[in-house]
């Protein structure tokens, strides 16, 4: 599977609003981190940590989400072999 | 005291501790004045470093602030306490009182009232010394037993210092026993007259008890001095400016001297658990809270073949977070909002380091 790359908002519902992550990335795929970051969202502010900014760093991926009135702007960066 | 002198505000309100902050940093003691918005931060704060006065509100959400200050004249006996509250019931001035505060003052509604809490801090500080007994301020222990003799009168003192306890026995004026650890005595007497701080109360006389000092109080006092002029060229004093006697540390303690770090929690990657907490009130919420979010992250990691969390940056309207891993634990780690992210990199990495170590 490529590494996504691009940027997508999605509601608090989870519902895509927009993207321009390559459709060589399933959409569903899409969806799926657009409920995982809301979902971490949300369970930080019920952990009273409330967040309105994530960065989520993988070994070959940073994920940056900005929570925008429930539901989140998610940026894809695929990293280098250096990191970032 | 050569070092400035410093204040701990308490208060879930910021902009009133932003206004206090203000109000005493003018005064011409010039103290250092630090805030805090929890409970839990509060504790953590004197725990990590010494402090002159804590200026607490009493009503505050989770720990409130009769709760701390039971706490704290627990942990810290020697500390001046001061309630600023808007209760004015009092039920609530009695129970304050009764937990041995030295002030309690209606929080300031005009600028006239304002100046009078300035005023009532900066005389609280005047009479600051490095020494002193609760209860009788800018008096030695050994001053209060000269008052006791000289009176001709027959008590018990109970004084403590951090853990430590111990009693001196009065009677008729004279000193007849002390007690300290495993000590009685003279030697026990030496023992306590060494303690530079603590608080101390005063019992009913116990004419039941043996003599074990046979020296009048006058030679007595004598002797400890000049031990005392002795003991004073080592200058090793083993209690802290907070009274907290040596002992068991929260390790946390450690992070917390890292500059701007709010709060501290380490937790289990697996269950979640945590394992210890510094400047937190809900530990085990947000320790869960850290292990469920890795543990799906790592799940979508592996799914997608993106490999494991390596880290999570969040920020909130309160502050900067950070959590990483190491081994099978979590370390979430909360910092003031003004640092930049790469600082709050770099003071994270440095709280890793002394987490491991």
């Amino acid at each position: 599977m490529p590494l996504p790359t691009g940027t997508f908002t999605v509601d608090r519902f989870g519902k895509l609003i927009t993207s321009t992550v390559s459709q060589s990335f399933p959409e569903k795929y899409v969806l799926e981190i657009g409920e995982a970051v809301i979902a971490i969202f949300r369970q930080a502010m019920e952990a009273e940590v409330p967040l309105t900014e994530i960065t989520l760093t993988f070994a070959s991926l940073k994920i940056t989400a900005r929570e925008l009135r429930g539901g989140a702007i998610v940026f894809l960066s695929p990293l280098g072999l250096g990191g970032s | 005291m050569a070092d400035r002198h410093k204040i701990l505000l308490l208060d879930d309100d910021q902009d009133l501790l932003d206004l206090y902050r203000e109000m005493l940093s003018q005064l011409s003691l010039s103290p250092e004045v630090h805030t805090a918005s929890s409970g839990a931060r509060a504790m953590a704060l004197l725990e990590s470093e010494p402090f002159n006065v804590l200026i607490s509100d009493l009503k505050m959400p989770k720990m409130d602030g009769l709760q701390v200050l039971t706490l704290v004249r627990k942990k810290f006996p020697n500390l001046r306490t001061v309630v600023m509250s808007a209760v004015t019931d009092e039920q609530f001035r009695a129970r304050a009182y009764a937990l041995g505060i030295d002030l309690y003052l209606e929080k300031p509604q005009s600028a006239k009232e304002l100046s009078f809490f300035v005023e009532c801090i900066e005389s609280l500080l005047d009479k600051e010394v490095s020494g002193g007994f609760r209860g009788v301020q800018s008096k030695s222990l050994m001053d209060l037993i000269q008052i006791e003799c000289l009176s001709q009168n027959s008590s018990v003192l109970k004084i403590t210092n951090g853990v430590l306890e111990g009693r001196i026995w009065i009677q008729s004026g004279d000193v007849i026993d002390a007690e300290a650890e495993d000590l009685t005595g003279e030697a026990a007497f030496q023992k306590i007259a060494g303690w530079k701080t603590g608080s101390f109360e005063t019992l009913p006389a116990d004419p039941s008890r043996p003599r074990r000092i046979m020296s009048s109080y006058q030679g007595l006092l004598l002797e400890t001095a000049q031990a005392m002029d002795e003991a004073e060229s080592g200058k090793n004093s083993a209690v802290s400016t907070n009274g907290e006697a040596p002992g068991e540390k929260n390790p946390l303690i450690e992070l917390g001297r890292i500059p701007d770090l709010e709060f501290a929690v380490p937790a289990q990657m697996d269950s979640g658990k945590s394992l210890g907490q510094w400047g937190i009130e809900n530990p085990d919420q947000v320790s869960a809270w850290c292990a469920d979010t890795f543990k799906k992250c790592n799940e979508m990691g592996e799914r997608f073949q993106w490999g494991d969390l390596k880290s999570f940056e969040g920020t909130g309207t309160q502050r900067h977070m950070s959590i990483l891993p190491h081994e099978q634990t979590l370390l979430c780690v909360g910092f003031k909002k003004t640092l930049s992210r790469e600082q709050v990199r770099e003071s994270m990495k440095k709280a890793l380091s002394k987490w491991i170590s």
